[in-house]
């Protein structure tokens, strides 16, 4: 146990195994995705499936002037913006509708959809796209944070480049500042995210039943249904949306499907056949949503303890060409701003600006990982600066319960930070090797603590969202459960199947749950936002409930659940002031390093990290999810460099962008304390985010303690640490 | 176009198609082999893995004129064996399986381990399966299928 960390027994209460429900099962998907068995959406077999490809735009800002063509032999279409019928409208109901389906007229980045083009033989709508000459006019594009914020070659977004600002303030923090000792700086980067699900985005759009009927890789079928339906201006009920087995996505699947199955849509709307868009790996690289870089400046003012009076922060993220949700994750940015700290005043200023790049959207963590580095980066800089060990200054400023957030509510959750902190001392002889170390010009060891909201940020669930499942007996002593959130990898079909279950005193087995189809389950809204397990799995053990008490009425009985607010938490959209969150999930995570002193490459050497996540529903599936989102913030990190070049993306396949492989890090040493929150099924709260923010703060403190030179920006390339040795 | 015959999990095939045919799309399309899958078509991931010869190759870098004459095993052909379903149990125990789109790919780089090498060590299995990409996992939990599949069927390999 380190010297500078004092044990004391309350730290630790709570730090012990979880309920009945985290006994291991089976996965219910396990043996079928595992021989080769579950069909993705580019194995379904279709008749007289046509093959789609986009023309897409090869200038990030020009004016279109003419689209000089071959002919098409028959069956053999081009589709664009005049196919889409009257009444409907040449843009993708997302939150806003700004992104359009087609480019008309002029073309805002490189990859964007002009026209779709498409025919029974891959190779023949290959050559056709070949053969198709854009001719442009170039206009002067806009990349950079500075471009975007001087409105270079005018704006993109109405008069100034600003997709939303947002400034959230508590305290006084112009008097505050005056009266600090000691003013601490920095600026944190960090750069494009690529989801790299390993399968690609695809879709199957078909004529069914007089109904259009899209088949898709994808988080929310709801989603797809209202984009398509607005961009047809038809009923939603008119759109048919069946998910099909996801191969991962991350939030990479959440609203680009809709820039996918608008379009293939409007073909099936024309032609009555079945079109097929599934994008190759270089496609899907070069021409889907990132995660949106972000650059944050801190500035932090300290009395003569050391104490933190005041804190200023200005936050900006860059959100490409079109709108798509970053306003929310900007909020998600500020919010998470101040991280697990309790700051007297403090101020965080928030831009989200447009740019002639590929629009950014989510990805795991929503803009809170941008934010957590930051705030955790320059913890570390502060206590480096007043020669405070880190771990010593990061605990004194841990937020408590009942201290007030940043956006002037109280902090409802019993906050475990302490006993999580001398947890993972114990696990990873933190303290003592940051002694070890501090001599060592090639070890180091960082330590970073996040939390992370769960569910929709404010009013988001019981304003926009609405959840609603439903449930039914069927034969032979089974229920079916119906819900709109999807399996895409994180053990959402086994989780529920236990949740109703547990409710019903049946075997998870007896729960029947079928990928969700539009036609079929009530909208029980995205799956994203850590809020599946969360929020939807509570209605689903409320639903449970009630099935329990109608069970009796024999086969046919059915029960439905309808999102309740809980009237403690309390938000005001117009002004961003309250309960943020419900609830937060809490993580610790310790890394270290051993710097190779010729090439400048980083060996991870340990890994730790301790969670609460509430109760975990399923021991051994939140194993996996610490490993898999542990692993892939490690990448984001160290290796996942994807960089604009002219507003495209210079990396392009699997070889030049690289993920994480089984010999880049080491086993994730994994615990999860107790720590149920009442709004949770069996106390579960949100948990798919979280194990994403806290490594990457850990790994650039564990590389910055190796060199001794302060770390302000991800990835930490190679290349960054020679010029930081230099 | 060339008929190109060669032994696909234990049945000679023979297959009419443009030599230079990706083997991974003569899998797929012409076979119906969905097991394989294509997660970039570049051998950098190990999703479309399939033995060719006892050996583990991506399917996507062999043209189908260079598979002429040899054996090649795809999920199919290994799923329903007593290795394969050792696999798939140990697999499913451990929790490997989350999206499962690199995981038949998994499963056939761990039977092309085991049978090199029946009681592996963790930085071996890590070896053997870094040609086969996972988003989801962070590896540790195939890492420990692999392991479960070493002890449970150390008379199969």
């Amino acid at each position: 146990m380190g010297s500078n960390i004092a044990l004391k027994e309350d730290d630790i209460k709570g730090v012990k195994m979880a309920a009945k429900i985290s006994i291991p099962v089976l996965r219910i998907d396990a043996r079928e995705k595992a021989g080769g068995w579950t069909h993705y959406i580019a194995d379904y077999e279709f008749d007289n499936l046509q093959h789609g490809r986009f023309l897409r735009s090869e200038r990030a800002r020009a004016k279109i002037i003419e689209i000089r063509k071959p002919d098409f032999p028959e069956g053999y279409y081009y589709i664009d913006a005049s196919d889409i019928p009257p009444g409907g409208k040449n843009n993708i109901q997302m939150i806003k509708d700004d992104w359009r389906v087609f480019a008309d007229g002029d073309v805002r980045y490189i990859g964007e959809t002009i026209a779709l083009i498409l025919g029974p033989e891959k190779q023949i709508v290959l050559d056709l796209l070949n053969q198709i000459e854009v001719v442009y006019e170039d206009l002067v594009p806009s990349f950079t944070f500075q471009d975007a914020l001087s409105c270079k070659g005018g704006a993109i977004h109405g008069t100034d480049n600003i997709f939303a600002e947002f400034l959230l303030n508590i305290g006084d923090v112009d008097n505050a500042f005056p009266g600090a000792v000691r003013v601490v700086e920095g600026v944190y980067e960090t750069g494009f995210q690529e989801h790299l699900y390993m399968e690609t985005q695809g879709i199957v759009a078909t004529w069914e039943d007089e109904k259009i009927t899209l088949y898709a890789s994808s988080q929310c079928p709801f989603y797809i249904r209202k984009s398509v339906a607005g961009t047809l201006g038809v009923p939603l009920g008119d759109i048919r949306v069946k998910q099909a087995a996801t191969g991962g996505a991350f939030g990479g699947k959440e609203h680009f499907p809709d820039v996918i199955a608008t379009p293939l849509a409007v073909a099936v709307n024309k032609i009555k056949k079945p079109v097929a868009m599934i994008f190759d790996r270089i496609e899907d690289i070069s021409f889907t949503c990132k995660r949106h870089p972000g650059r944050i400046s801190i500035k932090t003012g300290l009395d003569r303890d050391n104490n933190i009076v005041a804190m200023e922060i200005d936050t900006l993220v860059n959100g490409g060409a079109y709108e798509s949700s970053t306003p929310i994750v900007l909020q998600r940015a500020i919010i998470h701003g101040l991280g697990v700290y309790r700051i007297p005043n403090a101020r965080i200023h928030g831009r989200a600006v447009a740019t002639n790049t590929f629009p950014s959207d989510a990805y795991r963590g929503f803009g809170a990982p941008q934010g957590l580095f930051a705030i955790e980066m320059h913890m570390s800089h502060i206590a480096d600066e007043i020669g405070m060990p880190v771990s010593q200054f990061k605990r004194k400023h841990f937020i408590k319960t009942g201290d007030i957030t940043i956006t002037n509510a109280k902090m409802h959750d019993d906050v475990k930070l302490p006993g999580m902190l001398a947890k993972i001392e114990e696990m990873s002889d933190y303290s003592e090797k940051v002694k070890k170390y501090e001599d060592d010009p090639l070890r180091g060891i960082g330590l970073s603590f996040v939390n992370h909201g769960g569910g929709f940020t404010g009013n988001g669930e019981q304003a926009v969202i609405k959840g609603v499942v439903k449930m039914k007996r069927l034969e032979d002593g089974k229920a079916g459960l119906y819900v709109s959130v999807v399996e895409m990898g994180q053990g959402l079909q086994t989780a529920l199947r236990k949740i109703a279950s547990k409710e019903l005193e049946l075997d998870y087995l007896d729960i029947v749950y079928d990928n969700p189809d539009t036609d079929i389950v009530p909208d029980s809204g995205p799956t994203c936002a850590s809020r599946s397990t969360m929020v939807v799995g509570f209605l689903v053990q409320e639903c449970a409930k009630k099935l329990k008490i109608k069970w009796d009425e024999g086969v046919g009985a059915e029960a439905e659940h309808v999102y309740t607010h809980p009237e403690e938490f309390v938000w005001e959209q117009e002004t961003l002031q309250g309960d943020a969150y419900p609830s937060y999930g809490w993580g610790v995570n310790v890394v270290e390093v051993e710097l190779d002193p010729f090439t400048y490459e980083v060996k991870t050497t340990g890994v730790w990290a301790v969670w609460d996540v509430g109760v975990t529903i399923d021991e051994t599936i939140m194993q996996g999810q610490s490993s898999g989102g542990v692993i892939q913030a490690l990448g984001y990190a160290s290796i996942e460099k994807c960089e604009l070049k002219n507003g495209a993306f210079m990396q392009r396949t699997m070889a030049d962008y690289t993920i994480p492989t089984s010999l880049d890090f080491p086993e994730v040493h994994t615990v999860f304390i107790d720590n149920p929150y009442k709004y949770g099924p069996s106390g579960a709260k949100g948990a798919g985010e979280l194990v994403f923010d806290a490594a990457p703060p850990a790994y650039a403190e564990a590389v910055q303690n190796a060199i001794g030179k302060r770390i302000y920006e991800i990835p930490v390339t190679p290349e960054m640490i020679m010029e930081a040795l230099r | 176009m060339k008929e190109i015959k060669f032994v696909l999990n234990g049945k000679e095939v023979s297959v009419k198609a443009d030599p230079l045919k990706r083997l991974l799309d003569v899998l797929r399309e012409d076979k119906k082999m969905t097991g394989v899958k294509e997660g970039c078509g570049e051998g950098e991931c190990g999703a479309c893995a399939v033995l060719k010869d006892g050996v583990l190759v991506n399917s996507c870098m062999i043209p189908l004129g260079a598979a002429e004459g040899s054996e090649i095993i795809t999920p199919e052909g290994i799923r329903d064996t007593e290795k394969g379903k050792c696999i798939i149990d140990a697999f499913g125990t451990a929790g490997a399986v989350q999206c499962g789109f690199c995981t038949p790919g998994m499963m056939m780089a761990t039977d092309a381990l085991l049978t090199q090498n029946k009681k592996p060590s963790v930085d071996e299995i890590r070896e053997a399966l870094s040609g086969n990409l996972c988003r989801c996992t962070g590896y540790d939990l195939i890492v420990k299928g692999v392991q479960i599949a070493s002890e449970r069927g150390k008379d199969l390999w």
